[in-house]
């Protein structure tokens, strides 16, 4: 299987699979069988003491994140200043709207109303496409991560259920990842049958982009609801479990430039990353034994986030644009 | 899976959990996603759509519920709809009574903002729209059938809807409030219809934008003559083919509730 057909796989909700030997490069198996002496054993594990020691008493602060919701609010913002200022720079909402007069289609709303409609004028074809080649260069789903005001409040809801978690108070609920997959189908399905654009009715994103925009609504009454349910029962589960939106930009990204790549040589097994991750089965490569390559690229249904590369304690994942080199 | 045989009972009873919880959940969201329908199918709302739009289906298959439309318009008619009008949610319609569509930027922006065509590229002038047709509704409160003229606000000094006044400022729209009236005989519908005025212009020889295809071929409304029940003649305003169901007649009206309705039930809207 090679590794972008593994990474949709992955994106369509089948679990990751464990490597079989013949997986290996040479270099990758060399590694492997070299972590696994005594000397090295022991070297990790003191190293990892050490350096859970250090987060435990100075917890480090996640540049990235901070910077990431910069960016994120300065998008929705945008939107919203435009319109109140009158200035004309980004016109709409996040479901479509014209960068200083150049137009952009959000992909899933493009795909509803071009299923729904069954026409396409000219000026939706340019924002799908041009929407479609941006999305592609930085990466698809970073989408979620970077622009998308539900990614934003659903990681504040996040850190209230972990916190509840920690007290024992909820458990998280998980569902079958494959979900999303049927859901996105059925939204394609039930536009091309139906002729109205279901999915928009009920999605987060585009009722939080209109309500920043617009003014607030009813609407926001089913985002609150979302956000109650991730708190008290399913850790993240409308990003992980439903949202089309995500599946489209995921698949976008499979073959996508920017990416988070694993450095196996540095790797302490720690499993950091894991911890923090919105969709955690993209790391599974970095559990001990898993590697398939000394450098490994992380999966389509990676959002580029960062947060995986601000918690590594020995900086084994880092952002990269191919072609380019290391971006940190 | 190959190895699940292997795996021990209570993880089938999780995995089973994990599916049950997956079936239920994915029901809920579809199910909850198709309550949309219910206000579309009942026409729980008639709206006044913006110039342009697609025949209701057509129109929100095609749009995008991006709000293009409203952020370009100069009297900020256009309103954004709410969960409540299910599949309709974010699309944009028009409360004629509170601000109409004037046509005072003459250009049809929100048109040429819509991306996806809802609001139909093949119209050029306000005379070509479709949003519905007004109905004279209450003609028994009307000031003209009354025989009553009208002097002041037309709308009170808190209502805040513009209106482009050639004659002030022809290209921007004024508050109504800051614009009174006295006039003998109540005739604001047909002072104030944006067809009537294009007309009126055309007739004097100075059409909008010295542009001959501004010039609507029919009428839109008119006052005609009738005899009341005391037979007295009095004045009432006829609806004519040349309305185009932009509600302004509707928004000027100084009696509460206003004389007119704008009905969209007929075959409103351009084919798409």
């Amino acid at each position: 299987m090679s590794r972008i057909s593994r990474s949709l796989s992955e994106l369509f909700g089948n679990d990751p699979k464990k490597p079989v030997p013949d997986d290996y490069t040479p270099e990758a198996k060399d590694l492997h069988a070299f972590q696994r002496t005594d000397e090295e054993t022991k070297k990790r594990v003191d190293g990892i003491k050490v350096e859970l020691a250090e987060k435990h008493a100075h917890p480090p602060l996640e540049k990235l994140r901070l910077k990431r919701w910069a960016v994120l609010l300065l998008v929705n913002l945008l939107f919203v200043f435009s319109f109140y200022l009158d200035i004309q720079l980004l016109e709409g909402a996040l479901t479509a709207s014209r960068f200083v007069g150049f137009h952009l289609a959000d992909l899933n709303s493009a795909l509803q109303v071009m299923l729904a409609f069954k026409h396409v004028v000219l000026n939706l074809l340019i924002g799908t496409v041009t929407v479609f080649i941006a999305w592609w260069l930085l990466g698809g789903r970073t989408f979620c991560s970077w622009a998308c005001p539900y990614h934003l409040l659903a990681e504040w809801a996040e850190i209230l259920h972990l916190k509840l978690v920690q007290k024992k108070w909820v458990t998280d609920h998980p569902f079958d990842r494959r979900a999303r997959t049927w859901f996105w189908i059925i939204f394609v399905a039930l536009a091309l049958v139906t002729g109205y654009t279901v999915y928009e009715t009920i999605s987060p994103t585009g009722i939080l982009s209109r309500a920043l925009i617009y003014g607030p609504g009813l609407a926001l009454l089913w985002v609150a609801l979302l956000l109650l349910f991730e708190i008290f029962y399913s850790r993240r589960a409308w990003c992980r479990y439903a949202c089309p939106i995500g599946l489209t930009y995921g698949m976008v990204g499979a073959t996508s430039p920017l990416i988070v790549q694993y450095e196996l040589s540095s790797c302490f097994h720690e499993g950091e990353c894991r911890k923090v991750c919105l969709v955690p089965h993209v790391l599974e490569t970095v559990i001990k034994g898993r590697a398939r390559g000394t450098e490994v690229e992380i999966g389509a249904d990676c959002t580029r986030c960062g947060r995986c590369v601000d918690s590594c304690p020995t900086n084994s994942l880092m952002f990269k644009f191919k072609g380019l080199g290391n971006l940190l | 899976m190959k190895n699940s045989s292997k795996k021990k009972r209570p993880m089938t009873v999780k995995a089973r959990r994990k599916f049950i919880r997956t079936v239920i959940m994915g029901a809920g969201l579809i199910g909850t996603s198709l309550l949309g329908f219910i206000p579309v199918l009942g026409r729980w709302k008639e709206r006044v759509r913006p110039p342009g739009a697609l025949k209701e289906q057509p129109f929100l298959a095609s749009c995008i519920k991006c709000g293009q439309c409203v952020q370009v318009c100069p009297v900020n008619a256009i309103k954004l709809a709410e969960l409540d009008e299910g599949f309709g949610i974010g699309s944009p319609y028009i409360d004629t009574r509170a601000q109409s569509c004037d046509f005072s930027c003459d250009g049809l922006q929100c048109v040429l903002a819509c991306p996806t065509g809802a609001l139909t590229h093949e119209l050029n002038y306000p005379h070509e729209t479709d949003m519905g047709i007004a109905k004279v509704a209450r003609p028994e409160s009307c000031l003209a059938v009354l025989g009553q003229g009208f002097k002041g606000q037309a709308r009170g000094p808190e209502y805040d809807g513009l209106l482009r006044y050639d004659e002030i400022d022809r290209w921007n729209p004024i508050l109504v409030r800051e614009h009174p009236y006295d006039l003998e005989l109540c005739d604001l519908c047909v002072r104030q219809c944006p067809i009537e005025i294009r007309a009126n212009q055309c007739d004097a020889g100075k059409p909008p934008s010295a542009d001959e295809n501004q010039c609507p071929p029919k009428r839109a409304i008119r006052l005609v003559e009738i005899d009341n029940a005391e037979g007295v003649r009095r004045m009432k305003p006829e609806i004519l083919d040349g309305c185009v169901g932009c509600g302004v007649c509707d928004m000027i009206c100084p009696i509460e509730p206003s004389v007119f309705e704008i009905d969209v039930t007929s075959s409103r809207g351009w084919a798409a």
